[in-house]
């Protein structure tokens, strides 16, 4: 059949596809969202954003017990969120198969830490494969169904960035379509009472038993032999193909492509009459304790890095002590951060949390930004929803005297996500707290994607949008206000407000993202030379369509939109209205 | 002995080089090539640094290129240039927009943009082909053709035919804008029959 090259979570889709998948729930996350995005496109397939990633792991558990083949795909910090149903669902098992997809990423591109999501399939006691390129990510994606409906078990297929964000070659294979399975009530199997799941925590051990079996022959893993090595090379997912890159045809590779269980006879035939075997595998140490605790020898944590990713330079140096000659620029070079878009709405909050010096508890998204210089005004950020609990927290450490400096800023997402249970907490055990949503209509950072706030589906079909003033009253706010977060002045003063009032208080800056299609763009603002005196008031706000002309600020017509946020901040009245510019 | 070519795609977020990288991976697909395309998504899009790595050959393993081992960099803008000069091989060309934009750190003051970027690369003793893209691009028709400017001046480096180049466009634009682009090509192919 056809050849295609794929971004590896366009082939996770496409593997859905064929594998006959049904239910698809997930919450958008870098680097998975693709794989959800993709699969929207075949039509044959539901998709939806669920609000978290729990409620989309538990969709999925809904809909395998359903007798469908279900599936959800999460970030790994997601599998955090998800991991509660995740254990449990290991004990009943499925009955039409359930692959949960995590994407790890190592060298944190986007995340806020850099956890091993391996550890996971050891603690759940569920099988995990591990592709290394695009190609493996479709067939392993297919192939996890078989696997989860021959062992009744959740499947977990982990990615990594350079996985999910490479493009390979793909052959696309015949979808086969599936029936739905018959659903039996079964509560021996579905209901997890401490009767029935002691029951199936033997099944569980059971079934680990007969995975690792399993694991000896299956088609996941691969022995690549070299009669004329005696080097050994254990590996897994994107590192092989660094090691491939280094050692090409060189040496003995043992290419791991079920990573839980592991297999304990071929790791030990595979090292048998080597002199040395190496284990390369990014972030934690997991197949290197698993040969040691079955007596193999093995080199690794001690030569290999734990933080960041591997690639061809690392291993060139470790293995062959051999370093690529390269250029220098002699000189240090500007770094060039992220920044808020031009005409981003959550310009102007930031500002005037900067202006204002209040702490404030930060959250996931591209509000994030707002920690950089110049606008510098987060003071932290832990995980989604982890800034409205942690301010209350923060506030009943430091008293009343700090609810009146401080604030948490949380997105639309995020607040829908995990936000509104901090919010209940607030109310429920009287802090005083500031919330201030985000509200830009849109999942901006991870590329726009719909969510309960937003009025409309994965595939933009109109639906009820969560009324978010109205929710915060109902938990039992009394102060909730809707402000565009452009009127600068008003907003100031509101805040001023809110942190004063002697109760818990809601503020919901409410202006789309300027990089959604439907948002109309005044024509650019423009500088005035004559006026300007280059007192660079207006750099403050960190707008990347400012920037340095010839002894004046200019502005980068391509990039500006208008918004105005600049304006009224030269002393010298320099930078036109927007409105004056359409005359 | 070598039988993977790697180029490296460097810029700025917004500035069209996933179309440059998706024409390429085309071209090397259509022609019965392995590629390996890898890009990061996310928070470098947000008018950050970019990079793309675009491999062929007859069997691709990493997806990566490392230090030293580019050997055709196409850069959309000066000092992204200068950042990747650390990843073109010692015989390797680097191809570069002479555009400037200045990184947030350059505007609020708290750093300098370096000045005389093109000498300073060029005095390292590396293969420089700079040249202002922005101005054909215009000529062509629109800023946005940036990326298939550089396409054009890079064809002249690569072994594929004008027309499998041309099909290639045309595959990866929509309908509407291949005229354009196609203009955008020839202005970045003859720009200067490259010359040191």
């Amino acid at each position: 059949m056809k050849k295609e090259i794929m971004l590896g979570n366009a082939a996770v889709a496409r593997g859905l596809y064929e594998a006959g998948c049904q239910v698809i729930s997930s919450y958008p996350g870098t680097p998975s969202t693709e794989i959800t995005e993709e699969a929207a496109l075949y039509p044959e397939l539901y998709c939806e954003w669920a609000p978290n990633e729990k409620v989309a792991a538990e969709v999925a558990i809904g809909a395998s017990i359903a007798g469908a083949r279900s599936f959800c795909a999460m970030k790994h910090v997601g599998l955090n969120v998800a991991a509660d149903p995740l254990f449990t669902a290991s004990y009943t098992g499925v009955n039409g198969g359930m692959v949960l997809a995590v994407a790890d990423d190592p060298g944190m591109h986007s995340s806020q830490n850099e956890q091993d999501s391996r550890h996971y399939a050891q603690a759940a006691k569920v099988p995990m494969l591990e592709p290394s390129d695009s190609e493996e990510c479709k067939e392993f994606a297919r192939m996890a169904y078989d696997l989860s409906e021959q062992f009744d078990t959740p499947v977990i297929l982990r990615l990594s960035t350079r996985v999910s964000h490479s493009q390979s070659m793909v052959e696309w294979k015949q979808p086969k379509a599936q029936k739905l399975k018959e659903y039996r009530k079964d509560p021996q199997k579905y209901v997890m009472m401490p009767a029935m799941a002691k029951q199936r925590h033997v099944v569980v051990e059971k079934r680990m038993q007969d995975l690792r079996n399993y694991t000896e022959e299956c088609p996941f893993n691969r022995v690549e032999k070299v009669a004329s090595s005696s080097i050994g090379v254990i590996t897994s997912g994107v590192a092989y193909e660094y090691v491939k890159e280094v050692l090409g045809e060189s040496v003995n590779i043992l290419k791991l492509g079920l990573v839980n269980p592991l297999p304990e006879k071929l790791i030990k035939d595979f090292s048998k009459g080597l002199d040395t075997v190496y284990v390369i595998e990014e972030l934690d140490d997991i197949i290197e304790t698993f040969c040691k605790k079955i007596g193999v020898s093995v080199v690794g944590k001690e030569v290999f890095p734990w933080t960041g990713e591997y690639s061809q330079t690392m291993l060139k140096e470790k293995l062959l002590h051999k370093q690529e000659k390269h250029f220098t620029y002699p000189e240090q070079l500007p770094a060039r951060p992220p920044v808020m878009c031009a005409g981003c709405p959550h310009r102007g909050l930031f500002f005037v949390l900067h202006e204002l010096g209040l702490t404030v508890s930060g959250d996931i998204g591209c509000y994030t930004l707002g920690a950089q210089p110049p606008l510098a005004a987060i003071d932290t950020t832990i995980c989604m929803g982890a800034s409205v609990s942690g301010l209350h927290g923060f506030n009943k450490a430091r008293g009343a005297k700090s609810e009146k400096n401080t604030v948490a800023v949380i997105g639309d997402s995020t607040f829908a996500h995990s936000g509104i249970t901090g919010l209940v907490n607030i109310v429920y055990n009287r802090s005083n707290s500031t919330v201030i949503i985000l509200d830009n209509s849109i999942t901006g950072m991870t590329g726009h994607q719909q969510n309960p706030t937003t009025g409309y589906t994965i595939r933009n079909e109109p639906t009820t949008a969560i009324d978010m003033a109205a929710l915060c009253h109902a938990v039992g706010i009394k102060r909730v206000t809707v402000i565009d977060p452009n009127h600068v002045k008003e907003l100031k003063e509101l805040i001023q407000q809110e942190v004063a009032a002697e109760e818990p208080s809601v503020i919901i800056c409410r202006r789309p993202c300027a990089l959604l299609k439907q948002v109309k763009h005044n024509p650019p603002v423009h500088v005035d030379t004559n006026r300007c005196r280059m007192c660079k008031a207006c750099f403050k706000v960190g707008c990347p369509a400012i920037v340095k002309g010839d002894g004046a600020a200019s502005i980068d017509t391509t990039l500006c939109v208008g918004c105005g946020l600049c304006t009224p901040l030269c002393p010298f009245g320099a930078i036109s209205e927007p409105e004056e510019a359409l005359k | 002995m070598k039988d993977c070519t790697n180029i490296m795609i460097v810029g700025v977020g917004g500035q069209g080089t996933l179309l440059a990288s998706r024409i390429l991976g085309h071209l090397f697909l259509e022609n019965g090539f392995d590629v390996k395309i890898s890009e990061v998504h996310g928070m470098s899009q947000r008018g950050g640094s970019v990079v793309t790595y675009v491999k062929y050959g007859k069997k691709v393993y990493s997806p990566t290129v490392e230090q030293g081992e580019a050997d055709l960099i196409l850069a959309f803008e000066g000092l992204e240039a200068a950042r990747a000069l650390p990843y073109l091989s010692l015989e390797g060309k680097l191809i570069t927009n002479t555009q400037r934009i200045d990184p947030m750190p350059v505007i609020t003051g708290a750093a300098v943009y370096p000045q005389q970027i093109m000498e300073t690369i060029r005095k390292q003793g590396c293969n420089l082909y700079a040249f202002d893209a922005l101005s054909l691009a215009e000529q062509a028709g629109s800023s946005k053709t940036v990326n298939v400017v550089l396409i054009g001046y890079l064809s002249n480096f690569l072994p594929f035919e004008e027309s499998q180049w041309l099909d290639s466009i045309a595959n990866c634009v929509k309908p509407q804008y291949v005229e354009m682009n196609q203009k955008a090509f020839f202005l970045g192919k003859n720009a200067g029959i490259p010359v040191k």
